[in-house]
């Protein structure tokens, strides 16, 4: 039995809009692993496999550039992305309270999934609000000027 | 005082539609570029003494002058903005994307047409996402207006423009490196020469400035250069300056001041001075790739000559305070911990060498440092100095700690001869 594909047409269609503008279709690396991104959180081996041939490309060529960027996954995430700002000006002003808050509170330290996957913890470099560092990003939403007393209120938005 | 690329965003934080851009004076420096010859805007700008907003400082005219122009030239060139603002201790692109956006659509299309671009591209960092729907929202608005796409405002000019969102890497703020993500590839520099002005993205002429930079080509288009000089105090370059202050002085922000403003001035009048119970102890100037000064240079000015006379570069112009409850060994750490993570590996000294610094100053924050260490810190400062690595991220990421190794070189020795560091116990 053929496996089931993990790049949908809807996501191929959306890639192969990309060629457009652009000389080679290797061009459009980037977008179209933000795109499976998009529709399956994170990026398989069996989506690099594919992408091959709608990019013109080899598996590893597509992961060699995969592997280089910050936000795209070649692991499953939680169905929400916590990133903390672990830059300098947010280290002046204390993330250090925050990752330790988040920590007792899911129990995930950087880099780990909660029991659960509801949360993935990452650290991110500066978002360019240090005016009111700390900050962090919970999916597409930004919070600063924060305080570890918020913490609750804020991850209950999110199941 | 005269704010031009600020005094209309709004307080209310919303981005400025199209019409009220326009109600502003929006889109009549491209009226009037459309008007001219696009060397005649080239000079304007060479005249205005614009100078890079991105760090370097480099003259914005000069720079457009490389590229090749007339008959023989590619018909295919690029504009591109360069948003991707990873600098820790950055954050005055952002608000001049998100506050209005039309603006440094404007400024892109009036030096698309300086150089004769067909293309151009808003390079914009992944976590980004507001100023990423804004300027969506305003590029639809400016196709719609008539001031993007074929034959714009009726005349022979035709610029495209797109949005790349980038997948997070600060070396994809250098230049080159942008150019080969947008490219789709892996985000290495490239060699220059070639220069991008000759042979840049997919081998064609093309320009990178940053998002600033940008922001004031309009108004030097409406006002003039000799206006533009006259705003500014100093001696090296034009117009205003964004300038901000982070860390613990009482009002963190950004603020839009002459060029040349003293550091004094920033930190004491406009940032308010220390927090309560803090004392300034250094700062890095223009963000995290720049050299510690300290409270015996707040009568600088800020600008590219006099910056770079005490030690230091103006950089990105956002100033991180250190105060004396904050240990410059540990900001160190925190600095080079991020710089040996972004390093894009193409080169030994940087691709070695950063982790290695990184791994020592852990130690001494441990209570773990030897007296070697300090040689060991300084040999890096040297290994990774301009000219020994392929690009500016390897020196630009000793910057700090040179200074620090400099200024606060007691508090390294003292982690070393008392084994911990008295800040964190
Ligand atoms: C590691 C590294 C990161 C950089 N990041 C940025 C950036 O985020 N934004 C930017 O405008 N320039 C950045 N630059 C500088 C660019 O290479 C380039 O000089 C600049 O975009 C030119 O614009 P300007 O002439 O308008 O200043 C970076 C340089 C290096 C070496
Ligand atoms: S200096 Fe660092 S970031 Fe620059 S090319 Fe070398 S390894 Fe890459
Ligand atoms: S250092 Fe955290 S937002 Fe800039």
């Amino acid at each position: 039995m053929a496996k089931e594909k993990v790049v949908s047409d809807e996501a191929k269609k959306e890639i192969e809009k990309l060629f457009h503008h652009l000389p080679h279709k290797q061009a459009a690396c980037i977008d179209a692993l933000k795109i499976v991104q998009k529709y399956n959180r994170w990026v398989s081996d069996q989506a690099l496999e594919e992408l091959a041939p709608i990019l013109e490309m080899s598996p590893n060529e597509i992961d060699s550039v995969a592997t280089f960027y910050n936000i795209i996954f070649r692991k499953p995430v939680g169905r929400h992305v916590i990133f903390l700002c672990n830059s300098v000006s947010c280290w002046i002003m204390g993330y250090e309270d925050i990752r330790k808050a988040i920590k007792e509170k899911l129990q995930i330290d950087f880099g780990m999934t909660t029991k659960d996957n509801r949360f993935t913890f990452l650290p991110i470099p500066c978002l360019g609000t240090c005016d009111h560092a700390p900050a962090l990003i919970i999916d597409e939403d930004l919070y600063r000027d924060l305080k570890p007393a918020q913490l609750d209120e804020i991850l209950a938005k999110y199941e | 005082m005269e704010r031009p690329l600020t005094q209309h965003i709004k307080k209310d934080g919303t981005p400025l539609s199209l019409k009220e851009y326009e109600a502003t004076g929006g889109y009549e420096g491209l009226k009037k570029a459309l008007k001219m010859t696009p060397a005649e805007v080239m000079n304007l700008v060479k005249d205005s003494k614009l100078r890079g907003r991105g760090g370097a400082g480099f003259p914005t005219g000069m720079k457009w002058s490389f590229v090749p122009m007339g008959e023989d030239a590619p018909t295919l060139k690029y504009i591109v903005a360069n948003g991707d603002e990873m600098e820790p201790g950055t954050f005055k692109d952002r608000l001049l994307i998100e506050g209005n956006p039309h603006q440094l659509i404007e400024g892109m299309i009036i030096s698309g047409f300086a150089i004769g671009a067909s293309m151009s591209y808003i390079f914009l960092r992944w976590a980004y996402h507001e100023a990423a729907r804004r300027v969506l929202v305003a590029l639809d608005e400016a196709y719609r207006a008539g001031y993007l796409g074929k034959n714009i405002l009726g005349s022979s000019y035709s610029v495209d423009m797109e949005l790349h969102t980038s997948v997070g890497r600060y070396i994809c703020g250098e230049e080159t490196a942008l150019l080969n993500a947008l490219e789709g590839k892996r985000a290495n520099p490239r060699n220059k020469p070639p220069f991008p002005q000759v042979s840049g993205l997919f081998g064609k002429p093309t320009i990178v400035n940053n998002v600033e930079t940008y922001c004031n080509v309009p108004h030097i288009l409406t006002k003039g250069a000799q206006w533009y000089m006259s705003i500014s105090k100093s001696e090296g370059g034009g117009g205003t300056k964004l300038y901000g202050a982070s860390g613990k002085v009482k009002r963190p922000a950004i603020w839009e001041l002459p060029l040349g403003t003293t550091l004094g001035e920033i930190i004491e009048e406009y940032a308010g001075g220390m927090q309560d119970g803090y004392k300034l102890r250094g700062l890095l100037p223009g963000g995290a790739s720049t050299d510690f000064l300290t409270p015996e240079h707040l009568n600088i000015k800020m600008d590219f000559e006099e910056v770079a006379k005490a030690g230091s570069r103006m950089g990105t112009g956002t100033i991180i305070v250190m105060d004396d409850k904050t240990c410059p060994v540990g900001m160190c750490l925190n600095l080079e911990q991020f710089f040996a993570q972004e390093s894009c590996g193409w080169c030994t000294p940087c691709r070695e060498g950063l982790p290695w610094t990184a791994k020592i100053l852990m130690a001494l924050e441990e209570g773990k440092g030897r007296p070697e260490d300090i040689g060991h810190l300084t040999f890096q400062t040297h290994y990774n100095a301009p000219g020994n690595t392929f690009c500016a991220l390897a020196p630009g990421a000793m910057e700090p700690l040179q200074s620090a190794l400099k200024y606060f070189r007691e508090d390294f020795d003292e982690h070393i001869n008392s084994h911990r560091c008295k800040y964190h116990n």
